[in-house]
């Protein structure tokens, strides 16, 4: 008798597996960990979608870029403009189908591909019991003493230091690479990511990271610690948005629509502030939890779109090598 | 005398398939990396620029690591004291340590805020700054001594304690027995312990970056990265991989024509004493020396242990089944390394030192062109993805195989030299053979290649980082992710337990290769 019964389960197992359609997101590693957006998100989604959301993680573009057209993916997530280009220019990806002009974000988004879902700045973090006297501006940081030090990411192995890149890029423009060289004194070292950079900060070795304006929230809302503040520049801060799209060879179009859709929901954008530390890219301002009031935002905002970036890239990143290599 | 033969043919044989394993896994991945690209590219001035930098940061690196383990393994093998055991194997807890735990206990003690700038700044003195050149040297030594250290040792301790007790009956100083046993050792040991550091520093990455301050030093491992990460130029990826390569094969090459082919030491295993080190100033000298090394590579251990203490009580769930996946891979890479090289090893011995160069090949590898390799060629006949974990011991164990290649073929030479003959007259073959003379007469160094094995294995982030299962996430990969979503408290808590186990696993595979021996 064990055994039919056994073989019933079995059987009415598949059955409801084979009912259950899959979306496959792909992600990067940080955002489907457990300390990242991707475990809420997946709860959050399969309770309105009667699926089973399964997340791919790892090195995003090149995987998909290695696979093709063969790929798994449904929809990816999780891309940032440093990779669009390339990442259209695959022709894998099908318009994401939302709204653009409903979106809250500090600059004018018509990409009918990338969506966004969250943004931020880039800017230097400080500890308040370290630095007293922050510098209020870019020149500031320029002509700062050199006892003052920094410690930045390698635009060649990181977004946040490719984002540096391009935002000193748009304040100094044809000056840039006399901007490194008077910024080169002051920096500690250059990190391959965020993580050890932002690592060397928080042990005290540097004082000040480039890091992002919502940094501090971390710090403000799960420690309860108010002393990590964003140094605001007149002149302007890189904007840093995540973005997702629609793979056009999905089997699963509805519910990758539906994720689309989900992405920019008011449900998933309340999550985003503590979820991935970021602001909301579809939010009002007033639904943003109270410790992001607490956050000091630029009033300017730069921002190279894709094209502009990828025109600019290589030489911006030999300029850099070169100021720096001195 | 056709009985005699087969066994012997047999062995060479798997050695044959583990040479075809490890060929289509350095040399198949990066081909399949080429055939994807389908173009090559040029060179830049700034990948001419890296190159001249992975050079000289590689052959200073190397220099220094092996000129400071020689007088550090000559103290350690002539003097005997309490705890010797466990210092040898603290000692070699930087090599097998994850770069970015080292890099942190480094800065403990060596940073802008570190003991030292503290200690220096009491004095009076002007702090001193890590970053540079001097950086990426620090921390290569600090990873490579403890190497450089057990790879002298295991020569030192390769001369029979017969000679030492022979010199002293004909009344040799020590000067004298530096000369007459010393130095010929260390003429065949040094080349191969040079090239081994070398080559390792050139594939260094994570470290140049953090600690050398900027783009001056950039090395080839970064701009592979770039190509692959950023430009997703798959050909220059492999252009600059083959150069990695090429460099690195120069270097053994050098070392091969250097080194002096080992004679048999026939020994019995009498315990080692060491008459002709017993006056003062040879006791104080070994002294300074082992109090040195152990306070330069001990120290940010301590602060790593230091920092992480207090959150490895709070660390997540989810990090310790990481720690349970990533035991088993360490095991399991550490089985597979060692099925690999003693077949390796075993055909190296009888059928030419090309058996060697393969087993060698993988140190001048690149982990990012090893899985992309690995990627395009798994993904027509599977899903990569599930296999994440199996691959990765896999491509550990081959990573490591290298150093055990260093352990085993000497010591397997050395004892075939010394009683082959006596076996074959007993007409001892095949497994007979293996398991009454050459494991038992092999036990230390196989001990020592598959806890170096394991504990690499633990510690390396590698392959899995292209492959990851966000649900089979391995230690390193998670201390990664704490580090990266700010939980840097629980991060150094994550590598606290990351430096234990990686350490315990080593301690468990060398000492039960070093049981009943003195050493």
């Amino acid at each position: 008798m064990k055994y039919p019964i056994f073989a019933a389960g079995a059987l009415f197992a598949t059955m409801a597996a084979a009912e259950t359609p899959v979306l496959t997101v792909y992600a990067p590693d940080y955002f489907a960990s457990e300390w990242g957006p991707g475990p809420k998100m997946e709860e959050m989604f399969e309770a309105k979608c009667g699926c089973d959301l399964q997340f791919r993680t790892g090195d995003l573009l090149p995987r998909l870029l290695l696979e093709g057209d063969k790929t798994e993916a449904d929809v990816v997530i999780g891309l940032n403009t440093d990779v669009t280009k390339k990442a259209r220019d695959s022709g894998l990806f099908a318009p994401h189908g939302q709204d653009n002009a409903s979106l809250t974000l500090p600059v004018s988004w018509t990409d009918e591909v990338f969506l966004p879902f969250n943004y931020a700045h880039t800017a230097f973090i400080y500890d308040t019991t370290r630095v007293a006297n922050p510098p209020a501006s870019f020149d500031d940081l320029l002509n700062a003493p050199d006892d003052l030090k920094i410690v930045i990411q390698d635009p060649r192995s990181s977004i946040s230091g490719q984002a540096l890149m391009l935002w000193v890029k748009a304040v100094y423009g044809d000056k840039s690479g006399e901007a490194w060289a008077k910024l080169a004194p002051k920096i500690l070292t250059v990190t391959k990511g965020w993580s050890e950079a932002y690592g060397l900060f928080t042990d005290g070795e540097a004082d000040m990271v480039l890091s992002y304006t919502t940094s501090p929230a971390y710090h403000i809302i799960a420690e309860g610690d108010e002393t990590k503040k964003a140094a605001i520049f007149p002149e302007g801060h890189y904007f840093f948005v995540e973005l997702a799209g629609k793979i056009a060879g999905t089997d699963q179009p509805e519910l990758a629509d539906q994720f689309m859709a989900f992405v920019v929901s008011e449900e998933f954008q309340e999550f985003i502030p503590t979820g991935n530390w970021s602001l909301p890219a579809k939010l009002a301002a007033d639904k943003l939890p109270e410790g992001f009031a607490k956050l000091d935002m630029p009033e300017k905002v730069l921002f190279f779109d894709e094209d502009q970036a990828a025109a600019l890239r290589d030489a911006a990143v030999e300029e850099w090598r070169a100021a720096l290599s001195q | 005398m056709a009985r005699r033969a087969q066994p012997i043919s047999a062995g060479v044989w798997v050695g044959v398939a583990a040479a075809a394993l490890i060929l289509m896994l350095t040399l198949g991945t990066l081909g399949a990396v080429f055939t994807r690209a389908g173009t090559l590219s040029t060179l830049g001035p700034a990948d001419w620029a890296a190159i001249r930098f992975t050079l000289l940061q590689a052959t200073l690196s190397a220099a220094l690591s092996v000129a400071l383990a020689i007088p550090v393994a000559r103290a350690l093998a002539r003097r005997q004291f309490v705890g010797r055991g466990l210092l040898i194997t603290l000692l070699g807890a930087p090599f097998i340590l994850p770069v970015i735990v080292a890099i942190l206990g480094l800065l403990a003690v060596f940073g802008r805020r570190g003991l030292l700038n503290i200690a220096l700044s009491w004095a009076g003195i002007e702090p001193v700054s890590i970053y540079g050149l001097q950086g990426v040297l620090l921390a290569h030594v600090f990873f490579n001594l403890p190497l450089a250290t057990r790879l002298i040792l295991q020569g030192w301790l390769s001369i029979p304690s017969e000679r030492f007790r022979l010199a002293a009956s004909l009344g040799f100083r020590a000067a004298d027995i530096n000369r007459a046993l010393e130095l010929p050792m260390l003429r065949r040991v040094l080349p191969g312990a040079f090239v081994v550091i070398f080559v390792i520093c050139m594939t260094s990455f994570a470290v140049a970056l953090t600690l050398g301050g900027g783009p001056r030093s950039t090395t080839v491992e970064l701009a592979i990265y770039q190509a692959f990460r950023f430009d997703f130029n798959l050909g220059h990826a492999a252009l600059l991989s083959v150069i990695q390569f090429g460099l690195s094969a120069l270097a053994a090459v050098l070392a091969a024509w250097i080194a002096v082919p080992a004679f048999g030491d026939a020994g019995l295993d009498r315990p080692l004493l060491r008459w002709d080190a017993r006056r003062l100033r040879l006791r104080l000298l070994d002294g300074a020396w082992i109090v040195a090394v152990a306070l330069f590579l001990l120290l940010p251990l301590a602060m790593v242990v230091g920092q992480g203490a207090l959150a490895l009580f709070s660390l997540p769930e989810a990090v310790f089944w990481a720690a349970g996946r990533s035991v088993l891979t360490a095991i399991g890479s550490a089985l597979l390394m060692l099925a690999l090289a003693f077949p390796l090893a075993y055909a190296a011995t009888r059928a030419g030192r090309g058996f060697e160069v393969i087993g060698t090949l993988s140190i001048a590898a690149s982990p990012l062109v090893i899985g992309t390799g690995l990627f395009i060629l798994l993904r027509p006949v599977t899903n990569p993805v599930a296999l994440a974990l199996p691959v990765t011991a896999l491509v550990n164990a081959v990573m490591s195989l290298p150093f055990a290649m260093r352990a085993l073929v000497p010591a397997l030479r050395e004892v075939e030299a010394t009683y082959g003959q006596l076996a074959d007259s007993l007409a001892l073959h095949g497994m007979a053979r293996l398991r009454l003379l050459l494991l038992p007469r092999m036990r230390r160094p196989i001990g020592f290649a598959a806890g170096l094995a394991a504990a690499l294995s633990m510690g390396d982030l590698g392959v899995i980082a292209l492959f990851a299962d966000p649900a089979r996430a391995t230690l390193p990969l998670q201390l990664y992710r704490l580090m990266g979503s700010y939980r840097l408290d629980q991060a150094a808590g994550a590598a606290l337990l990351l430096l234990g186990l990686s350490l315990a696993l080593f301690w468990l595979f060398d000492r039960g290769g070093r049981v009943n021996a003195d050493a």
